[in-house]
């Protein structure tokens, strides 16, 4: 169990904005993901976590041990944390050979011991025949096994993922995450991955931190997250919603129902606990749950006439990019039946429509 | 054709210790520069650098007025090897080494600020002590523009001329090294022997400046390849 809070301010830099990250958070075993755009503070979390950053203020504590305590002035040094850290750019010591860099972490255990651990640890990750080879001379996949293994040697408290996905084609990454699934099961230790893609957080993180500019803004399962962005600023984050401003005109709890206004058009949504008539709202919707058909003659109700700018291809199903900023996927079947078509109509589900 | 070795061989002996003596010195000061921050850091590497662009005469004068005879240092190197540091072959290597440290401070602290921080967190996030993170990462990183930089402090060292006469003196035998030799040489009228000695030590100073520039090309491939 990790519990951090950390606050670090920089000033204006000759070339830099004011920076400051002030973040509260606990990770227990398992896989928490650090999500956020570039520039949100993730790295620099994960650095003032392992001791490679001061933090101004704040207390990070790992089990029982403090690592950093503001108040006391406690900052432990980087060799005394037992946090694995597995670097952007893999950091593996050019100069050593794997299995020398795996030695390295473990120097100052006795031979024998460190012999048998370099040795399984080295079956573990299936790098057995690569052992005597050079970081230069191996694969993107042996690299990054080899950074995850050489973190993992010392029997760290805490392991610290900085973007390992970064740069891996498709088949890489599926072999990271299994690799980290493995982990995950072996070693019951908290695993901190710090991620700006979304697909990653569903396909890891049991639990997921979203970060911007500094700060938390929500935190919870990624599942969860998905379901229920906290605000406008998460679902931007996510990039997955169509997000529409619109305007509450009424309000119905006895029928469940609501009415918004999108420019010129009406919308029935259901009932908005806690809002009231006149605010102004983000309609966040997901491109799956919208429909589409071809226009012709009236609009019925929760429809919203619209022209196609582009089709983006997916392997199962088609992005319609519509004017407006609105996306819907469709399959691929339902949209080879109509591609010449320019002109929408796009139905919004009464049930389906959430607000922010 | 009665050619003296001697100046050939106190040259080289004088080369070596100096570039040995500026390796520990060097390394030392340029790790300082690369990795603390204080005031009048910049100030120091200037300093350091100094000797690189002043005129031997005005170097050697600094150092006659700081290691002479009547000189607290004079005094305790005196009390301390029985005999003075000028005009002595050891006045030599002092010159040389005012020669050697620049360079050897420069590149190495250069290099070790090439040296990619992540393998500096990486070693110390590994539990490496500060001394073995310098022996065990930063130094063999650094380490083929260290050698580079050592050839060329070697090198620079084995032609000093002007502070070498300024503090060593030009003694036939205990003090000549092999650039006053040759203007000794010339001087006399003797061709014969400054025409030997300068295609040997053209030919050295060769040897180890192609040496110097095998050692710089990186043995990692293109940076790319560390990552």
């Amino acid at each position: 169990m990790i519990q951090a809070r950390i606050r670090k301010r920089f000033a204006a830099g000759f070339e830099s904005a004011p920076f400051s990250l002030d973040v509260e958070f606990k990770a227990a075993a398992g896989i928490t993901v650090l999500f956020g755009p570039s520039g949100a503070g993730k790295t620099l979390t994960l650095d003032c976590m392992a001791g490679f950053v001061r933090p101004d203020e704040g207390r990070i504590l790992l089990d029982d041990q403090i690592l950093f305590d503001g108040a006391s002035g406690v900052h432990l040094a980087p060799q005394a944390r037992h946090c694995g850290y597995v670097f952007q750019n893999y950091a593996l010591f050019p100069h050593m050979t794997l299995r020398k860099n795996l030695e390295f972490a473990v120097e100052r255990i006795p031979r024998l011991e460190r012999h048998r651990k370099v040795a399984e640890m080295l079956e573990k990750f299936r790098l057995t025949e690569v052992s005597g080879r050079r970081p230069y001379e191996l694969s993107g996949g042996q690299k990054q096994r080899c950074s995850i293994a050489r973190a993992l040697i010392g029997s760290p408290r805490l392991l610290l993922l900085d973007e390992p996905a970064r740069g891996l084609d498709a088949p890489l990454r599926a072999e990271l995450y299994t690799a980290l699934r493995q982990v995950r099961q072996e070693f019951e230790i908290p695993l901190i991955l710090v991620t700006h893609d979304f697909e990653e957080c569903l396909q890891l993180g049991e639990e997921m931190i979203v970060m911007r500019e500094g700060r938390v803004v929500q935190n919870g399962p990624p599942r969860k997250v998905f379901e229920q962005p906290a605000n406008v600023d998460v679902a931007r984050l996510l990039g997955l919603f169509n997000l529409l401003p619109v305007e509450i005109l009424a309000l119905d709890p006895g029928r469940n129902i609501s009415r918004l206004r999108y420019h010129d058009f009406e919308l029935t949504g259901p009932y908005f606990p806690g809002r009231l008539i006149g605010d102004q709202v983000w309609l966040c919707v997901r491109p799956d749950v919208l429909s589409v058909a071809p226009k012709d003659g009236r609009l019925r109700s929760n429809q919203l006439p619209a022209t196609l700018l582009r089709a983006v291809e997916k392997p199962e199903r088609v992005r319609l990019e519509f004017d407006g900023d609105i996306a819907v996927e469709t399959s691929r079947a339902e949209f080879e039946k109509q591609r010449a078509v320019k002109e929408w109509v796009i139905e919004f589900p009464q049930n389906s429509l959430r607000i922010l | 054709m009665a050619i003296d070795w001697f100046p050939l061989w106190l040259s080289l002996r004088v080369a070596a210790i100096s570039t040995a003596l500026a390796l520990g010195i060097g390394l030392w000061l340029a790790w300082v520069l690369a990795n603390r921050n204080f005031r009048g850091k910049e100030i120091i590497d200037a300093a350091v650098t100094l000797p690189l662009v002043l005129p031997p005469t005005v170097l050697g004068y600094y150092l006659l007025v700081v290691l002479g005879r009547n000189t607290p240092i004079g005094r305790i190197y005196e009390w301390l090897f029985g005999g003075p540091l000028v005009f002595s072959w050891q006045a030599a290597v002092v010159a040389a080494l005012f020669h050697a440290t620049p360079l050897l401070v420069k590149s190495a602290r250069a290099a070790f600020e090439s040296v990619d921080r992540s393998y500096e967190r990486a070693a110390r996030n590994l539990g490496a002590s500060e001394l073995r993170l310098f022996w065990r990462v930063t130094l063999p990183l650094a380490r083929r523009s260290i050698l580079a930089a050592a050839a060329l402090a070697f090198a620079r060292s084995l032609g000093d001329f002007g502070v070498t006469l300024m503090i060593a003196g030009n003694i036939p035998g205990r003090t000549q090294t092999v650039a006053l030799a040759i203007y000794d040489a010339v001087e006399a009228g003797n061709g014969a022997v400054a025409r030997v000695m300068v295609l040997i030590i053209s030919g050295v100073a060769l040897l180890i400046l192609s040496l110097a520039n095998r050692l710089t090309s990186s043995p990692y491939g293109p940076r790319q390849a560390a990552l």
